[in-house]
């Protein structure tokens, strides 16, 4: 909240005032002080049961917070979200390419791909995956279980779930680039792979970073379904744990801990790379 | 003098609209052609086909000695493949209403693109030239600017150093000052008329008449897709044949 919104008087003006203008005294805002204080006062009492609620066990979660099964598991789903993100954007960026196509069968399975797999909830999707051998036993020879490991079904599932939403986020993305700019690369002589890559992506990401931003730290959540087929990751890791010593609160607490910390460092960088998308957007002179 | 441009019997719809119908029209070289006429007449669509923007539907036009767009073989013209249409058009500068500059480069980045990545030309004897033409339109110091730190008069002439740069042969003007406030389009038509000056060939849609009959070797007044006349600046603006070249001009006069 900018500071000045609670300020009684405006800042005093450069330029001086004829002796006889009259004052001028802005409205008081009373309300808002009383909305600033009944909020804070509800926030302190919430944070004061949860220090003061011995059932958080703080000193459970610090002994867990790096011990090595929950930093594999972190690791495991640090990489997923990195793996699902690369080739859900790769799969995306090509069914967007699809849906923007003048080939009518492209625009076709375009379309329907991303209403495929935005139909089919993901854990509907992860559980079909697992359990995909029971329609194909055998792929060119090779037992179909042996082929998908849960990790792999995981990749698989959440990277054609992932694609079909980045599908739509690059879409809107170059349909938001001018279409002037496309004719003017035309214009100049600038081959189709040119005009992709010099022209309309540096200025479509302008539009995909924010929700691109968005789907990156609700990938990483999102991972934490794979907990379902046994996936070592980090919610399964204290999940794991907690099944052995029954502290289910501060193991809890410390998956909850990680995913803040991995989603307000990936929320610094988004910052940077918007930054870096904006060049030539300022229009000072 | 030589053809520069020759266009036959160019015929072109969108849809049910026909807004072309049957366009003949020679420019020879280093001549200044500016095309005049209402709102829908077909002018801008007319200069856009000649780079190939748009395609004819019926009808050939040749840009010095080639045909845009096609390869004739016998009685038929089979469109020409996308990296040879491009080749085509780095010999001919387009200069768009809307600058059409691309706002995440830099404007020594916009104007070393297209000889750099199309052309394939040396990138350092590119920005060499680059600078020069910045020189040449007044804006030797914004090589560094981004075209929004540019007012519309600015920008339009680092679009026409953008043009310039793949030393066309033929320059193509879409309203050069339609968009642009009232007290810059005189920079702009300054620079225009410095190339008419030295001979570069021109082809410019305009509703500027007085810049027309300073500059023009010949004024084309088109309407309802069709060439009304055609002649010297003199004899099409000074004393029109046509009635509805007179209504025109009675009305923007």
């Amino acid at each position: 909240m900018s500071s000045d919104t609670l300020a009684k008087v405006p800042a005093a003006s450069g330029t001086p005032q004829p002796a006889d203008a009259p004052r001028i005294v802005p409205q008081r805002r009373y309300g808002q002080w009383a909305a600033a204080v009944v909020v804070l006062a509800l926030l302190g009492l919430a944070v004061n049961s949860v220090l003061r609620n011995r059932a958080f066990q703080w000193d459970v979660v610090a002994d867990y917070f790096t011990s090595d099964s929950i930093l594999r598991g972190l690791w495991l789903t640090l990489w997923l979200t990195a793996v699902v993100m690369v080739l859900g954007f790769a799969l995306g960026t090509l069914l967007a390419a699809f849906r923007l196509s003048a080939n009518p069968v492209l625009r076709a399975v375009g379309w329907g791909y991303v209403w495929l797999f935005r139909s089919i909830p993901i854990l509907v999707q992860l559980l079909l995956w697992f359990n995909i051998g029971a329609l194909y036993p055998q792929v060119l020879g090779v037992k179909t279980v042996d082929l998908l490991s849960p990790v792999a079904v995981a990749i698989v599932g959440l990277t054609l779930h992932e694609a079909a939403y980045a599908a739509e986020v690059v879409r809107g993305g170059i349909l938001s680039v001018d279409r002037g700019q496309i004719e003017a690369a035309q214009a100049l002589g600038l081959s189709p792979w040119r005009r992709w890559w010099r022209i309309v992506l540096p200025q479509a990401m302008r539009a995909i970073v924010p929700p691109a931003g968005n789907m990156l730290i609700g990938t990483l959540k999102g991972t934490s379904i794979v907990s379902v087929i046994a996936v070592n990751d980090l919610l399964f890791s204290a999940q794991l744990i907690y099944h052995r010593t029954y502290q289910v609160i501060p193991l809890l607490m410390v998956a909850t801990l990680w995913y803040a910390v991995v989603t307000s460092l990936l929320g610094i960088g988004q910052y940077y790379v918007e930054k870096r998308y904006a060049r030539g957007t300022e229009t000072t002179r | 003098m030589s053809v520069m441009v020759d266009i036959r019997s160019v015929h072109k719809s969108f849809g049910s609209l026909e807004v072309l119908r049957g366009i003949d029209l020679q420019v020879r070289a280093g001549e200044v052609t500016v095309v005049l006429g209402p709102s829908g007449s077909g002018k801008s669509t007319l200069l856009r086909t000649i780079n190939h923007l748009e395609k004819v539907d019926r009808g050939e036009i040749s840009v010095d000695g080639a045909l845009m767009g096609y390869r004739r073989a016998g009685d038929k013209l089979h469109e020409l493949p996308e990296r040879e249409v491009l080749r085509q058009r780095t010999r001919i500068g387009f200069v768009f209403q809307n600058f059409g500059l691309f706002p995440h480069l830099t404007v020594l980045e916009n104007i070393v693109e297209a000889p750099v990545s199309a052309l394939k030309r040396p990138r350092k004897a590119v920005e060499e030239r680059a600078h020069r033409l910045l020189e040449r339109v007044g804006l030797g110091d914004k090589a560094g600017a981004y075209p929004r730190q540019l007012s519309g008069g600015q920008q339009q002439r680092v679009a026409i150093a953008r043009a310039l740069a793949l030393e066309p042969k033929l320059l193509l003007f879409d309203e050069p000052t339609s968009a642009l406030d009232p007290e810059l389009v005189g920079e702009v038509l300054d620079v225009i008329r410095d190339l008419a000056a030295q001979g570069t060939t021109m082809i410019v849609v305009t509703h500027e008449i007085a810049f027309a009959r300073e500059v023009a070797d010949t004024v084309v007044f088109m309407a309802d897709g069709r060439i009304v006349e055609q002649g010297p600046p003199d004899e099409v603006l000074g004393a029109p044949r046509e009635e509805r070249t007179r209504g025109f001009l009675a009305k923007v006069l």
